[in-house]
């Protein structure tokens, strides 16, 4: 057993490397994970969310599948807001009206929490969109 | 016995009454109920006499179908061979990348040459007019179709209530079966990455509508999010000598089932039973 030193040796290394992450931060301090910004101002007439804030902040992900499916696979395209108005259940037409903020808004936490939502693959944030031109922004008329 | 022979003969003459009676009460109903026998006649009155008025296009479409279809005038494409009005205002909206290489070309809706389109209506001496023309091409949202069969996903399906063949861009995992299912082409794969192509070209995209990505299938949706907001599809919209049609093809009334009885059309490989949605006038 002329190997026990080389082998504890190896041990301790490997334990330090796995370890790193708790030392790095130790000696550098951690971080703080600021907070989304908000941006509603800009929105007359929406000061509140379309689900209370603690919801939101824990199931948004949630929300946004759901409304998904619903969307895309029963063509169930409106719900209910918090004051009873009918609000179309959209990523980029509805959410991102106030929360036109995409860097400062979703980035950040989601950024923090290594987490990669692939929504902006295919959906388009309002800084790259063009403006349209063709009528299909118009509210669903004598719809409901 | 329940019944003699005098009773017999009265309830069957009455019964041969009814019988006799029926067409005439059922054309004055119809004369009551609506006017579509006179639109019709009148309509082939012109037909015949060579002046074809244009059905006009409601403000909207029809709120509830049962059966979207889509009826395409050829002979109105071939007056304007390099119109391309349609083509611009779907691949605009909806954010289709037109990419130099045939290989990466995304369709939705495209132009085709006569006896590619329609291979089954080819011969020698078709009328030269026609043999040299190009025939306007999209998904036909087949009544059978095939390619909703092969998808393991369920990505793309038929929606029962009008006879939509829908895409979950979410769901597509890109095995591309339903390419290889698909008789007409009405499929495309996405190789390259849309979104970062047309960043590239300097268009913006239009926000109402995603991009796709890339390794997802995509093809002519008839403008579902339109329709669901009460709007033409936008080829139909924005067709200026109004050759595609576009309505329920359950109601007897709607212009697309007025123009198949008023005129000769053609699907494209009907013989495979995909049953096609979309008709063509030639």
């Amino acid at each position: 057993m002329s190997d026990t030193g080389k082998i504890v040796i190896g041990l301790i290394v490997f334990l330090i490397l796995m370890t790193f992450p708790i030392w790095y931060n130790i000696v550098n301090g951690v971080t703080p994970i600021q907070d989304p910004e908000i941006a509603t101002q800009n929105v007359p007439g929406k000061n509140q969310c379309v689900r209370p804030v603690e919801y939101m902040r824990a199931k948004h992900m949630n929300l946004l599948n759901q409304w998904r499916d619903e969307v895309v696979r029963r063509g169930d395209r409106y719900t209910e807001g918090p004051n009873g108005e009918l609000i179309e259940k959209s990523l980029s037409n509805t959410c991102m009206d106030c929360h036109s903020n995409k860097e400062n808004f979703c980035d950040r936490c989601h950024n923090a929490m290594a987490v990669d939502p692939y929504c902006w693959n295919c959906h388009i944030m309002p800084s790259e969109a063009a403006e349209t031109e063709m009528a299909m922004s118009t509210t669903p008329e004598e719809e409901n | 016995m329940g019944i003699d022979r005098r009773k017999f003969v009265k309830v069957a003459g009455l019964a041969a009454l009814g019988f006799a009676a029926r067409p005439p009460i059922r054309a004055f109903g119809q004369e009551i109920t609506g006017e579509s026998l006179e639109i019709r006649e009148s309509k082939a009155g012109e037909l015949l006499s060579g002046a074809v008025e244009e059905i006009k296009r409601a403000p909207h479409p029809p709120k509830n179908a049962n059966r979207w279809a889509m009826v395409i005038d050829l002979r109105k494409c071939r007056e304007h061979q390099d119109c391309t009005a349609c083509i611009d205002a779907c691949h605009k909206i909806h954010n289709v990348p037109s990419y130099p290489k045939p290989k990466d070309e995304i369709k939705w809706i495209w132009k085709e040459h006569f006896n590619h389109a329609f291979p089954d209506a080819d011969h020698d001496f078709i009328e030269e007019e026609v043999k040299h023309s190009n025939a306007l091409l999209l998904c036909n949202h087949c009544d059978n179709p095939p390619c909703v069969r092969v998808c393991p996903t369920q990505a793309t399906w038929k929606r029962e209530e009008d006879g939509l063949v829908m895409m979950d861009w979410h769901r597509c995992i890109g095995c591309r079966y339903c390419i290889a299912a698909c008789p007409y082409g009405s499929r495309s794969f996405n190789y390259r990455e849309p979104k970062k192509f047309l960043e590239e070209q300097g268009i913006k995209p239009q926000p109402d509508f995603p991009t796709r990505t890339r390794g997802v299938v995509e093809k002519c949706t008839f403008c579902e999010e339109r329709l669901a907001r009460n709007l033409w599809p936008a080829c139909v919209e924005a067709c200026p000598y109004n050759a595609l049609t576009f309505g329920d093809l359950d109601n007897a009334d709607d212009p697309v089932r007025i123009l198949l009885h008023d005129n000769f059309t053609i699907r494209r490989k009907p013989g495979l039973g995909t049953q096609p949605e979309v008709y063509y006038i030639v």
